[in-house]
């Protein structure tokens, strides 16, 4: 069944901070919704949902993004013209040639159109790989893989995006649970675009506290409604009473609080969601979770 | 000499390695802390510094200018990231797409696009005793995290010897960032936990040192959260040695949660810090 790209409601799990728990929980609420759900991994550089989901990669793709300068050594004079206009230090002479230091190479293609003996192309980069595939829970995946050190994860995480997006209307599936990346930059701007619902992970952290200001200061942005989950709530009373107060002054609702719990590691490393490993205490918490975060999804106005 | 702390995985405790062995070099000598991961700079929030110096970090963009361009279609033509593009009768500019190359600057026949400065964060420099803190922050809305990563780096090498310890707290991840970090530092430590996620995003991290072809050791976190044969294993074949453990336990991460030092009130931490340090000032010499 065909159905419109309105009706599709996009949830983004993101954080701000690493490590507040924002895979384990993307993948309990994916595990939750069983096939109705596709799931897409933006963490594009370390992508760790695929560890719980257990995809069989069965499409993949390689991604093609940005392009890197390549001096044809016969041709080149030595002139030292492109050198001279890189602005990222990315050619050098070495043995009396110039050559082009593919790290530090944005792909700007200044020398290209500068070098007066035409000795320099611009090649297309492979960046990455990405996959569509079936996971052990029901659910289709999106995900990817970049490159070490490739630049442009941020189209890397919009071309995941576009074709969930694409597949959730082709098979009728409504609901996208997105897995973010860490950070406020290019990889978390296009993670949230287009979004319906961003769940933030924090933890009653100094840091993690100041990393969800920063990510709702993102997220406001955008326009998007918001939740938040808090994890390890009793680790430290006094910041999560702070996240609270923030979340009123902001009026975004909370969306559950999760106990300092062993048993969120015991999971991962069974390879296993937290519903799955801990069905009446962490699990019950975030299925209630999910229920909430259902209904201020189809809630029409923003809150 | 530049040492990077770095890892895959984000949240396994960077930047506790980073303010918790800052602070015991600090004990004997003069020891610099940057905080390099500019999205999220959080090592300032462990340390009480008295300011040095304070100051906003700009990238640079054109401008058009109307009066002289011609439209001749030049700059939209030569720039690879679509972030000039001509429309009927102007010229529109998005910043947040530009990666400051000048191409389409220098290029423009009539001068019409002049490079301006943009605000993208703030550089801030502080110090707490021995230390001396720097820590850029990227204003929201800003996507490039490199040019200011690249410009904190910079005023590092202008402030400081080459003999000075540095410590860079670095941005997670494997993509463009932290390998600003990376390619500047002589020595990597690599913080990782004993689970499926911290072991796979280990793999990717040595990679990336590897690819970099910096040496690098490895610290775990969190030590009995889970098996850690794996990761030991994977060092060993790897000829990445395994500096230090730290435990897991949750008095430590009551004691990070509210900002305080560690190594000071657990000692077994003090001891595997211990090890990092003399590991560093055996490389240094």
């Amino acid at each position: 069944m065909e159905i419109g790209a309105n009706d599709i409601k996009e949830i983004v799990v993101i954080s701000g901070k690493g490590g507040t728990g924002k895979t384990s929980i993307a993948a309990s609420f994916g595990y939750l919704s069983g096939d109705d759900v596709i799931m897409a991994d933006c963490d594009v550089d370390a992508a760790d949902l695929h560890l719980l989901m257990k995809p069989d990669f069965a499409y993949s793709e390689d991604f093609y993004s940005g392009e890197l300068a390549f001096i044809d050594s016969d041709k080149c004079t030595s002139c030292g013209e492109c050198a001279e206009v890189c602005r990222f230090d990315a050619i050098t002479l070495r043995n009396g040639s110039y050559a082009v230091d593919a790290l530090n190479c944005e792909g700007c293609g200044y020398c290209t159109r500068i070098c007066p003996a035409s000795a320099i192309s611009n090649i297309k980069q492979q960046v990455g790989r990405f996959y569509i595939s079936s996971t052990r829970t029901g659910a289709n995946m999106v995900h990817a893989r970049l490159n070490i050190g490739a630049d442009n994860s941020g189209k890397l995480v919009a071309k995941v995006k576009n074709e969930t997006k694409r597949l959730a209307a082709a098979y009728g599936r409504k609901t996208i649970i997105v897995d973010g990346s860490p950070g406020v930059g290019c990889p978390v701007v296009s993670s949230l675009s287009g979004a319906d619902l961003a769940v933030m992970v924090t933890e009653p952290t100094k840091a993690g506290l100041h990393d969800l200001k920063r990510i709702y200061e993102l997220v406001q942005k955008f326009r998007i409604k918001a939740g938040c989950i808090i994890n390890k709530y009793d680790l430290n009373p006094e910041i999560s009473e702070q996240i609270r107060i923030f979340l009123r002054g902001n009026n975004i609702r909370e969306l559950g609080a999760f106990p300092y719990d062993e048993k969120f590691t015991m999971a991962i490393n069974q390879a296993k969601t937290i519903v799955e490993y801990d069905r009446s205490g962490l699990g019950r918490l975030i299925r209630a979770c999910r229920e909430t975060m259902h209904l201020m999804i189809n809630e029409k106005q923003m809150l | 000499m530049n040492i990077a702390i770095a890892s895959g995985k984000g949240g396994t405790g960077k930047t506790t390695l980073s303010v918790n062995l800052a602070a015991l070099f600090a004990e004997e000598r003069k020891i610099v802390l940057a905080d390099l991961d500019v999205e999220e700079p959080n090592s300032g929030l462990f340390l009480q510094g008295d300011p040095v110096s304070e100051g906003v970090r700009y990238k640079y963009i054109p401008e058009w200018e109307e009066s002289t361009c011609t439209l001749c279609g030049e700059c939209q033509k030569v720039c690879n990231f679509h972030a000039v593009i001509q429309l009927a009768s102007q010229i529109m500019i998005f910043p947040e797409l530009c990666h400051s190359c000048y191409t389409c600057s220098e290029l423009c026949p009539t001068d019409s696009l002049p490079m301006i400065p943009q605000r993208m964060g703030m550089l801030k420099h502080s110090k707490d005793g021995m230390i001396d803190f720097v820590e850029s922050r990227l204003d929201i809305g800003q996507e490039q995290a490199v040019p200011l990563i690249a410009q904190t780096i910079e005023y590092l090498g202008e402030h400081f010897g080459e003999n000075t310890i540095k410590l860079f707290d670095s941005p997670p991840g494997t993509a463009c960032p932290v390998i600003e970090v990376i390619k500047n530092a002589d020595f990597v430590i690599l913080v990782t936990e004993p689970t499926p996620f911290g072991f796979h995003d280990l793999k990717l991290a040595v990679e990336t040192v590897k690819e970099l072809k910096k040496p690098a050791a490895v610290v775990i976190n969190r030590y009995g959260s889970g098996p850690a044969d794996e990761i030991i294993e994977f060092c060993h074949t790897s000829d990445i040695a395994v500096l230090a453990s730290i435990p897991n336990n949750r008095r430590i991460a009551e004691l990070y949660s509210g900002g305080e030092l560690i190594y000071t009130k657990v000692p077994e931490v003090r001891t595997e810090l211990e090890k990092i340090k003399n590991h560093i000032l055996k490389q240094w010499k």
